[in-house]
């Protein structure tokens, strides 16, 4: 098999499979990678070589040439928040040290059905909630482009799995951007798409109105195959969609669309090179084609205080579940005389700070005195978002924003100050208010060489438009991305 | 509602969502949580009259299913996870009282 | 028993909380089977054990099973209504919420509306919502003493909740009101009525005011009333206790109390904790419930008569006494059996007397229901057929019945082979009434002197000599005819 180093993306895969390699080659290629620089990012929980090797056999077995299966032999990381049957799901949490599932989230039986061999789980702020990856139990993950940054969050592993080619994709979750936010700082494609695209039945659900689970990768056509195979109605989940999953390139790509961007809400805050890059980005969108148009969203400003009451709020009540009667671990029997004492040290000891600090603010929000002025009215002002949205979709396809306001900080930059890491959610909170699809593509870097994301935002169910204008701006792009450093083939 | 969060109300909070809070820890979060609180005060600047909330972003397929019974767990599956079991039931200290 | 100076003084204000599981093959949202009494966990999934990552689904029957009781009860349905998350922290509610109804319930102001000895009745229901039931904890014995355990079968089967307002004024009110709400909701297929099992519970809200007043007094919550004899026992208790404390001067606390048996009387649960702040908040994980108008109308289609159409139908149209309708309308497997049998007896007056005279005493006796009558309806409508034509006498009728009872055998078969046909041949009569009338010379006397009285001792002897084929009113007028008493004409 000619350079296994080069074996990157799905396209690579698929070309060594139908070369010489088999899937059990290509596993073992990846496996031996996470080996090796695994260590240094942390980015996985767990390494199943085992089952992944019987998977990829498996997959041998069949032929690799099964049209039924479109990621036969491709193998793909999942974050430790989705249910994997039989594999630690722990959402980096204490209070869920060791549980197996006895279950497949439905996103992972489709993966399995497509042939997808599952090389592990990824690292993640605990519960989903945060956008370091600092708040995990089982300790940080580190950037690849400079081990002393953030990867991001919460999807942090997965983002660092994939920028540092230990897998050709991986699975996220995102809820205030935390598949867009690491996709962006790790030089990656990130999706969250449609709320009700993708099934969310076996994901521990963090903020059940908000959360969806996408794809991260290196190229807009590695996520868009993983979309196509996770996406679609699910039965067990009552808040999935029945629309169709599209085909994707649908050779119907518009080649004149229109771009709105929403220039007041890029005022302070913004690192001038996100900004140039942003522009610089703009102009080739412009070159390609599109038209860019300049939009209002009066409530955008408003996104990231009403996420942090929705989303705390309903995960409140989401986590309520852990208490150490049915599942993961229970506060040690010497301190847990009564029932009381037993919720209350098991949930303490259990739940990382940053949990701690969202189960409080939601209990407020929900609680008897507080419920019409922090909740409900958070609740309207969605309502507030997405008219502001609709109104402008009804003359532009899509809506273009830097990803976040910076590139990845360093590790342990906002320990102490909660609120000023909430603001970073200022692009990427509105899509999951909304729930419209968004995108996050690499632009260019900063002057250290971090990566910058563009976000395209679509209509609702229209990922194919983010996802062709991505994929033009792709092949557009005059910058290349480049890669992590450090990540030659002889490492 | 602009009064500041009160250490009282915390440990209310905590109370309610069975949390155990050290002295330390419930100061911090009484400060924190009050500099967020503030920072939700922006949420009143807007006019919500007549504007119904959204409960559920994008409206949903299908959304019932039909009433037949399917396998359910196998029992020892069902308690395997348990922290304490015995005879297929979970078992936890005696509430108070 | 009250005292009477309490029982002038205060009036009980009473408000029911029933709970019912509905008559589903799986559970409300999932697919686990709901039958009881299987082994402990062996019908749990990842949604009703409450697992990571668990989702509901909405099962469609317990709706129209939710909707017929809404109907049933007089209550308007609502087009759209949606599910609420009710937080609180307990092991037999496995989410640490129980997904339930706050604002928009699916049914609201309805009625349940009767007749009782003391006149029309009528309760207004407020609503009636769908939630899902917890497990059930099971809190230890001797050797256990330290835990209580759990068992998740009952997690997620379907309930609906129906509240009253505070309509009733008196223990035996509430508890007649439970019972006739039972039947309704058996009868329309929706609930079993079995107590003991737990798939129905009632809870109850007492509170006393000053007779006269018109605003409520502080409410107390009663619970743990498995059977119409504990409903009853607990409110009459509560209802002292209550009177008690008042004429102390003592404020009621507004609380929830247990109704224990052992010791008769009801007990408070609360302990130090403030009162449950339940958070509710409208459930993110399911979509509103949508009732179309179409649905409504299969639903109402599909309903059964209840008791009290059925009973003002035998009222209107049958001309039945108020007793007779209301005990034949009550039960609809009765009264299926006693149309069936006017039907065939083409009257259902007598038809009426004899399922509550012969048959309802043949019940009762043999501990069964009506499925298991020794009789089918036509039969006993041709038995009654014969007696009101006068071919057999009512008494010879009810000896047939007994033969037929049973037996499978017909009237007409037994009347003939008995040779019971009714003597309504008058010479053949009047040859009996003289020979009576010979044997019984004081007797006969006596009529003649004008004592009617002992014309029925008469008439009874020429019903023994005629083995019950004397027609007794034909016997009477002859016996009169022959002892040439006053008042014959």
């Amino acid at each position: 098999m000619t350079d296994a180093s080069a074996i990157e993306t799905i396209a690579d895969v698929r070309a060594a499979l139908a070369g010489v390699g088999s899937a059990v080659d290509v596993c073992t290629i990846f496996l031996e990678r996470i080996q090796e620089r695994d260590a240094a990012l942390g980015a996985f929980t767990h390494v199943a070589s085992d089952t992944a090797l019987e998977e990829a056999a498996t997959v041998d077995a069949r032929g690799a040439d099964d049209p039924s299966q479109p990621l036969a032999g491709v193998p793909i990381a999942i974050k430790d928040n989705i249910c994997t049957r039989g594999l630690p799901t722990t959402a980096a949490s204490r209070i869920l040290t060791d549980y197996r599932p006895p279950y497949d989230a439905t996103v992972v039986e489709r993966l399995r059905a497509a042939g997808a061999v599952i090389l592990g789980k990824t690292n993640c702020d605990e519960f989903a909630m945060g956008s370091t990856t600092e708040h995990s139990c089982y300790g940080i993950t580190r950037n690849p482009w400079d081990h002393d940054r953030v990867p991001g969050g919460s999807s942090g592993g997965s983002a660092a799995a994939v920028a540092a080619r230990l897998a050709p994709v991986a699975l996220g979750s995102d809820t205030g951007g935390s598949i867009r936010q690491p996709a962006a700082f790790c030089g990656l494609v990130g999706l969250k798409p449609t709320y009700g695209r993708v099934s969310r039945y076996g994901l521990l659900a963090f903020a059940s109105s908000l959360d969806q689970i996408g794809p991260l990768g290196l190229t807009v056509a590695d996520v868009a195959a993983v979309f196509r195979v996770i996406a679609g109605h699910d039965p067990a989940d009552a808040t999935s969609a029945a629309e169709a999953v599209p085909e994707w390139p649908s050779g119907t790509a518009n080649e004149t669309p229109a771009i709105g961007v929403p220039w007041t809400l890029l005022n302070d805050g913004i690192d001038d090179d996100v900004l140039a890059s942003f522009r610089t980005a703009l102009d080739t969108l412009r070159s390609s084609g599109a038209t860019l148009v300049d939009i209002e969203l009066p409530h955008a400003t408003y996104a990231v205080p009403t996420y942090y009451v929705v989303a705390p709020a309903e995960a409140s009540s989401n986590l309520a579940r852990y208490d150490g009667v049915r599942y993961g671990v229970r506060a040690p029997l010497a301190e847990t005389a009564d029932l009381t004492a037993m919720y209350d040290r098991t949930r303490e000891s259990g739940f990382s700070d940053e949990v701690k600090r969202r189960i409080m603010l939601g209990t407020y929000a929900l609680s008897a005195g507080y419920y019409d002025a922090y909740y409900l009215r958070a609740q309207q002002i969605r309502t507030l978002i997405r008219r502001d949205y609709d109104t402008v979709f009804s003359t532009v396809d899509a809506v273009a924003l830097p990803t976040t306001p910076t590139t990845a900080f360093p590790l342990g930059q906002h320990a102490d100050d909660p609120l000023q890491l909430y603001v970073g959610d200022i692009f990427t909170a509105s899509a999951n208010l909304t729930g419209l699809p968004a995108l996050s593509v690499p632009s260019g870097n900063d002057s250290s060489g971090l990566p910058i994301g563009l976000q395209l935002v679509g209509r609702a169910f229209d990922e194919v438009t983010i996802l062709d204008l991505a994929a033009r701006f792709e092949r557009e792009r005059s910058e290349p991305i480049g890669r992590p450093p450090g990540l030659d083939p002889s490492a | 509602m602009t009064e500041r969060l009160t250490r009282t109300e915390v440990e209310r909070i905590a109370r309610l969502a069975h949390l155990e809070l050290d002295d330390a820890e419930a100061d911090r979060l009484t400060r924190q949580l009050g500099d967020i609180l503030t920072y939700f005060e922006r949420l009143r600047e807007v006019d919500t009259s007549g504007v119904e909330a959204t409960t559920h972003p994008v409206s949903a397929g299908p959304r019932m299913r039909d009433d037949q019974s399917r396998e359910s767990l196998p029992r020892d599956e069902a308690v395997a996870g348990a922290p304490d079991a015995a005879d297929g039931l979970f078992r936890v200290p005696k509430v108070i009282g | 028993m009250m005292p009477d100076s309490e029982a002038s003084r205060f009036e009980p204000v009473i408000g029911l909380e029933i709970h019912a599981h509905l008559l589903t093959e799986s559970k409300i949202f999932c697919s686990c089977r709901t039958s009881f009494g299987a082994a402990p966990n062996s019908h749990v999934c990842p949604v009703c054990l409450g697992l990571p990552g668990a989702l509901p689904v909405l099962n469609r029957r317990v709706v129209e099973l939710a909707i017929r009781a809404g109907l049933a009860l007089g209550c308007t349905v609502q087009r759209c209504s949606i599910f609420a998350r009710k937080n609180y922290f307990y092991p037999d509610l496995p989410k640490g919420y129980q997904i339930s109804q706050y604002e928009q319930p699916l049914a609201s102001d309805g009625m349940l509306s009767y007749e009782t000895e003391e006149g029309q009745r009528t309760v207004r229901i407020t609503r009636v919502h769908l939630e899902e039931d917890a497990g059930k904890s099971l809190h230890a014995g001797e050797t256990q003493s330290r835990h209580t355990t759990l068992d998740y079968n009952r997690s997620g089967v379907p309930l609906i909740e129906i509240v009253t307002e505070p309509d009733l004024r008196a223990p035996a009110t509430a508890g007649d009101f439970f019972a006739r709400l039972r039947a309704v909701l058996m009868a329309i297929g929706v609930n079993d009525g079995n107590m003991e099992e737990g798939s129905l519970r009632c809870d109850a809200n007492v509170s006393l005011r000053p007779r006269g007043e018109t605003a409520l007094g502080v409410k107390v919550e009663v619970k743990n009333l498995n059977s119409f004899r504990f409903l009853q026992r607990a409110l009459e208790h509560e209802i002292i206790r209550q009177a008690d404390c008042l004429e102390m001067g003592e404020e009621v606390v507004q609380e929830t109390r247990l109704w224990n048996e052992a010791r008769g009387r009801t007990e408070s649960m609360r302990s130090k904790e403030e009162a449950h702040d339940y958070r509710y908040f409208p459930e993110p994980d399911l979509p509103p419930i949508e009732v179309s108008d179409e649905w409504i109308s299969e639903v109402r289609a599909s309903l059964p008569e209840l008791p009290e159409t059925r009973k003002q139908r035998y009222l209107r149209e049958l001309g039945l006494s108020a007793t007779e309708a209301g005990q034949l309308a009550e039960q609809a497997d009765l009264a299926q059996f006693f149309e069936d049998t006017a039907r065939t007896a083409g009257n259902a007056k007598t038809a009426a007397h004899w399922v509550m005279g012969e048959v309802t005493r043949h019940l009762k006796t043999d501990g069964v229901g009506i499925d298991q009558v020794g009789v089918t309806a036509d039969a006993l409508g041709r038995l009654v057929g014969l007696v009101d034509s006068g071919v057999i006498s009512s008494s010879t009728g009810k000896t047939v019945f007994e033969k037929m009872y049973g037996s499978g055998l017909e009237a007409e078969e037994i009347v003939e082979r008995e040779n019971l046909v009714q003597i309504g041949d008058r010479n053949e009569l009047e040859a009996l009434v003289t020979r009576v009338i010979s044997e019984q010379p004081d007797a006969a006397a006596r009529v003649r002197g004008g004592h009617e009285g002992t014309l029925g001792f008469l008439v009874g002897r020429v019903m023994k000599a005629s083995r019950g084929r004397a027609n007794p009113k034909l016997a009477g007028e002859l016996l009169r005819q022959q002892l040439r008493a006053p008042g014959v004409t």
